[in-house]
């Protein structure tokens, strides 16, 4: 697995490319909650190249997202392939989540 | 997999991943090089999984899935087993450990043993 992070305008992005699962999970908190603690206002985890992920790596997303919006800030998740996205589907969490089809799109309106 | 279509196939190796992740968390306390005895075979149109493991007991009563109404991080893995398989068990072997058995429909299959590692 690898992650990348950069700072497009406003929005901090996560690339994350590869398996997400309980050994590197903590690995994908670790990236999110730097961003966390500095208070970034929009945090935008692509997740297009992601092939597979688990419960830990989706408790590691609502993590993320339940911290920034604390602060007030906006967490999107992009680029879900059907595979993936059906593990969101699976935890009925595609309504919690602002999901959008493509990183572009999650910037769009900041 | 065998008379699957690849979303089943998908879910099917998440369930068993996350029952294996349960094993090491809980039976192995963290612990990830103990064994985990993983058998399969689809018969009479159903898909059988069997993990063995040689861990600490887990009480089945206490394994079950959070409300998922209750949004927050953890609970679920044993939600994604039961939502993809049609059967969960535990049998308790004493000293030969614990087995799980996993069990999912898969119509228009043959017989086929899938491995055993």
């Amino acid at each position: 697995m690898e992650i990348v992070t950069e700072n497009i305008g406003s929005a901090s992005i996560v690339r994350v490319s590869g398996e997400v699962d309980m050994s590197n999970s903590p690995t994908v908190r670790d990236s999110l909650m730097l961003l966390i603690e500095a208070k970034a206002p929009t945090i935008v985890v692509d997740l297009g190249g992601v092939t597979y992920m688990d419960s830990s790596g989706i408790a590691t997303l609502i993590e993320g997202h339940q911290a920034t919006t604390s602060y007030g800030g906006n967490f999107r998740i992009a680029a879900l392939i059907p595979n993936v996205r059906q593990v969101f589907e699976l935890a009925r969490l595609t309504d919690v989540f602002d999901i959008y089809p493509d990183v572009d799109r999650a910037q769009e309106g900041l | 997999m065998a008379g699957m279509n690849e979303d089943d196939s998908c879910k099917v190796v998440l369930a068993v991943d996350e029952a294996c992740s349960n094993i090491i968390r809980h039976s192995y306390e963290g612990v990830k090089d103990k064994p985990i005895i993983c058998e399969g075979k689809i018969e009479n149109s159903n898909l059988h999984i069997m993990l063995q493991d040689y861990g600490k007991k887990v009480d089945p009563a206490n394994i079950r899935p959070r409300n998922l109404s209750d949004i927050r991080p953890g609970g679920l893995g044993v939600h994604f087993i039961r939502e993809v398989m049609d059967r969960v068990e535990f049998e308790d072997r004493g000293d030969e450990g614990t087995c799980l058995f996993l069990e999912k429909k898969v119509p228009n299959s043959g017989v086929h043993d899938l491995w055993k590692s």
